[in-house]
């Protein structure tokens, strides 16, 4: 108890410098949760990809598309449980920076290959009652504030109708939730029968698949099935696993990892300094007070404890509402004003910024605290 | 008057000789400050960069013509008797071989990064004998241009750099087909050095795209004659275009992205920022409290507040200045000139570019140092200049 007592009547004595220290402290760590939670929005689809899927693409590009007749085949290779097909739809809501993923898909099997999309069975069943019917995630129909029943016009950059129209009508009749936290909920699915009878070409011809397989452990295998079947054709395939193919797309936007942990270095190297310089300060202007400690019967570790808890009593403190700050501020929305299709703050990175307070308290304070615990009683209290 | 100025030259100089007494902390603040600034500008360096590209990539004599409704390359389409249409429009340029109007095909070929061997959407370009005229930036720097009709292709040197397996002598998968690499060129830093580039004529039945197009690219009599050459296409009821100016396709083409790397990086530099106040502010109480009874002395012999004042402040700023010329040199060591690719979403294709550390940024960074700098010296400044003398001199 005495030692918190000396802990709080030494932070206490330059309120300021001690205030400002806490400060850059909370700035340090409002940088680590806002900047976990935008790396977070990049890597989630890689998190949340499921180990039992593949995605099988045309082997030239993404752009080109897959007879619609694979699905049958594929579903015939040993090892795969099921197949289904989706196809990118890149329409327009309002305005182009209004962007969200639309697809069509068939919608007897969007829920049974996505387990993680959570729905009503009264959502479902309207589905397939409604041919224009569409299913928006949570997180789309808050963005635009949609309600059940609304209509929703999208406009075709790719698609064009058989009456040469552009703008596509969808009803919305479902909304699905995610399982987790990670789980896109920034989408918009229709139907396929729907969407093939209305286009006005490429009929029969589909974007990619996701397969699902029997055994994780053989998913490799299948993918080598699953291109074998179709090599030598007119459309090719390639086909890995769902988690490596969302991998292979945040990989073209950059390394965001990278930049960020170069960021993040930076700012913690900085925070480092001050902290430990405010640190080193306190030590060398209480030379001779904590010479006086340690006549009066202080140990030498006990003397070295006091400098380390007041190092740990600065970053705890800071790092605490530094780390509660950056959870306010994720949660109040990203700041790309919907672009990431998740963006919170894990609470395994919630943990690792209380890890990285410990480090960073012993860092800034071990020097000055080795200094304090060698100090010679009779030299000290000369200076 | 004049005394006034003579107290800040005394005090100032005072001040700047002491410095070396206060070396940890005033290093501290100073490396803080670079710090952020060195992130500040490398995170706008890469949106510099883009937009750097997107601008080398437009002339101003030059306009592209996508079919309406359609806000890039990719999502457009135009029949070969569109292109031959849009080619008689009135303004545009002609040489010898006709008009400067070249119809073009764009799409992607997956083809792994160097950086991470993962596939990238690697943009590919169909052309006609017209590209090469209509874009003057345009110029081959090893091997030759590939054969028209054959199976080759050429590539930009941006593509090369971060795309395996384009190095001339090689050869990409295109189906069943290898297409052979024969040359690579420049184009001015333009968005064209991402894109492989192949006869439209090759291109066509590889992707099936009958005699289709995407885009016509044209070059201008001058760049006034715009506004006739559009409203000849749009008033022509045969045609259903958009026609726009190259400067500003590009510019539609990059504004996600550098809004978006912008945005980013300014709240990150804010919040930085914030952090190098307190760091500043920390730092300079500390080199005022550890000259209390210095200042008080100089205010008892006369020295009056303002000068006190602004020399603790020119210390300030003179510490960011450094911090801020450190950072801005860091960042442009580290960054300037940087090849990095990255995803446009517009046209859902690959682009490379350099980071580009401009002055423009510099001096951007070097302002938000001294900005900085101000902050954190001003309070402390105030605190001296007003605390009573007698008290100070006593070392309470």
């Amino acid at each position: 108890m005495k030692y918190f007592y000396l802990i709080f009547s030494s932070l206490k004595r330059k309120k300021i410098r001690t205030g400002l220290t806490i400060l850059s402290i909370v700035v340090a760590f409002i940088l680590f949760g806002y900047l976990t939670a935008i790396r977070q929005a990049f890597d989630a689809g890689v998190e949340v990809a499921g180990a039992d899927r593949l995605v099988v693409r045309h082997k030239v590009s993404i752009i080109q598309l897959l007879p619609q007749a694979y699905e049958t085949r594929m579903e015939r290779i040993e090892g795969v449980d099921n197949a289904v097909h989706a196809t990118w739809f890149g329409g327009i809501y309002q305005e182009p920076k209004n962007f969200f993923a639309q697809m069509s898909i068939e919608p007897e099997e969007l829920f049974d290959m996505y387990p993680e999309y959570i729905i009503s069975d009264e959502h479902k069943a309207a589905w397939l009652e409604t041919r224009s019917g569409v299913i928006a995630g949570r997180g789309l129909v808050d963005r635009f504030g949609w309600k059940l029943g609304d209509r929703i016009p999208i406009n075709a950059t790719i698609w064009t109708k058989k009456d040469g129209g552009r703008t596509w009508e969808f009803d919305l009749v479902g909304i699905y939730d995610g399982a987790e936290k990670g789980t896109d909920t920034s989408q918009f699915f229709f139907r396929y029968d729907f969407f093939d009878e209305t286009r006005a070409g490429g009929t029969g011809q589909v974007g990619w698949y996701t397969v699902r397989v029997t055994d994780p452990d053989k998913a490799a295998e299948v993918a080598a099935a699953i291109d074998a079947e179709f090599a030598n054709s007119a459309a090719e395939t390639k086909a890995e696993p769902e988690g490596a193919f969302v991998q292979g797309f945040a990989n073209q936007i950059g390394n965001i990892g990278f930049i960020i942990m170069s960021i993040m270095s930076a700012v913690f190297f900085t925070i480092l300094l001050v902290a430990g310089n405010t640190m080193a300060y306190t030590v060398r202007e209480r030379t001779n007070e904590l010479a006086v400690l340690k006549a009066i019967g202080f140990t030498d570790t006990g003397v070295l404890g006091l400098v380390l808890g007041e190092s740990f009593a600065l970053t705890f403190v800071g790092g605490s509402i530094g780390l509660g700050l950056a959870w306010l501020l994720v949660s109040m929305g990203d700041p790309t004003g919907g672009s990431f299709p998740v963006f919170y703050l894990p609470t395994r990175h919630l943990f690792n910024g209380f890890l990285l307070i410990a480090v960073m308290a012993v860092v800034a304070g071990l020097i000055p605290a080795l200094q304090a615990q060698k100090l010679q009683i009779a030299d000290a209290l000369r200076r | 008057m004049f005394n006034w100025f003579t107290q800040i030259f005394a005090v100032t100089q005072f001040s700047m000789r002491s410095l070396s007494q206060r070396k940890g902390s005033s290093a501290v603040a100073m490396l803080g400050i670079a710090g952020v600034v060195a992130v500040m500008v490398g995170v706008l360096s890469i949106a510099q960069g883009i937009q750097a590209t997107m601008q080398n990539s437009a002339a101003d004599e030059n306009a592209i013509v996508l079919r309406s409704g359609s806000d890039s390359e990719m999502m457009s389409g135009l029949s070969g008797d569109d292109t031959r249409l849009i080619a008689e429009a009135p303004g545009i340029a002609r040489d010898a071989s006709g008009a400067l109007a070249s119809p073009e095909l764009f799409v992607i070929i997956n083809l792994p990064m160097q950086t991470t061997g993962t596939d990238a959407n690697v943009p590919m370009r169909g052309v006609q004998a017209p590209a090469m005229n209509v874009r003057d930036s345009f110029n081959l720097v090893e091997g030759r241009m590939f054969e028209w009709g054959l199976n080759e292709v050429i590539v930009g040197i941006g593509a090369r750099q971060q795309f395996a397996g384009l190095e001339v002598g090689s050869s990409i998968e295109v189906g069943q087909e290898k297409w052979p690499v024969v040359g690579v060129f420049e184009a001015e830093g333009g968005l064209a050095e991402s894109e492989i580039w192949v006869d439209a004529a090759v291109l066509q039945p590889a992707y099936r795209r009958g005699n289709s197009y995407q885009a016509v690219y044209v070059k201008l009599n001058s760049s006034d004659e715009f506004d006739d050459f559009k409203d000849a296409l749009t008033s022509d009821p045969r045609l259903n275009v958009k026609p726009m100016r190259e400067a500003e396709y590009y510019d539609s083409q990059s504004t996600v992205v550098y809004n978006m790397i912008t945005g980013l990086g300014t709240i990150i530099a804010v919040i930085m920022g914030l952090g190098a106040v307190f760091g500043a502010l920390n730092t300079m109480y500390t080199a005022v409290s550890g000259r209390n009874r210095e200042i008080a002395t100089l205010r008892a012999l006369g020295f009056r507040a303002g000068p006190i004042v602004i020399s603790v402040v020119s210390e300030s700023l003179l510490l960011a200045f450094a911090g801020g010329l450190i950072g801005a040199g860091l960042a442009w060591l580290a960054f300037d000139g940087f090849h990095a690719a990255t995803l446009n979403w517009a046209s859902f294709s690959a682009i490379t570019f350099s980071f580009d550390v401009n002055v423009k940024l510099l001096s951007q960074g070097i302002i938000f140092a001294m900005a900085i700098g101000l902050i954190g010296g001003l309070f402390p400044a105030i605190r001296a200049a007003r605390q009573p003398v007698a008290q100070a001199l006593r070392g309470l």
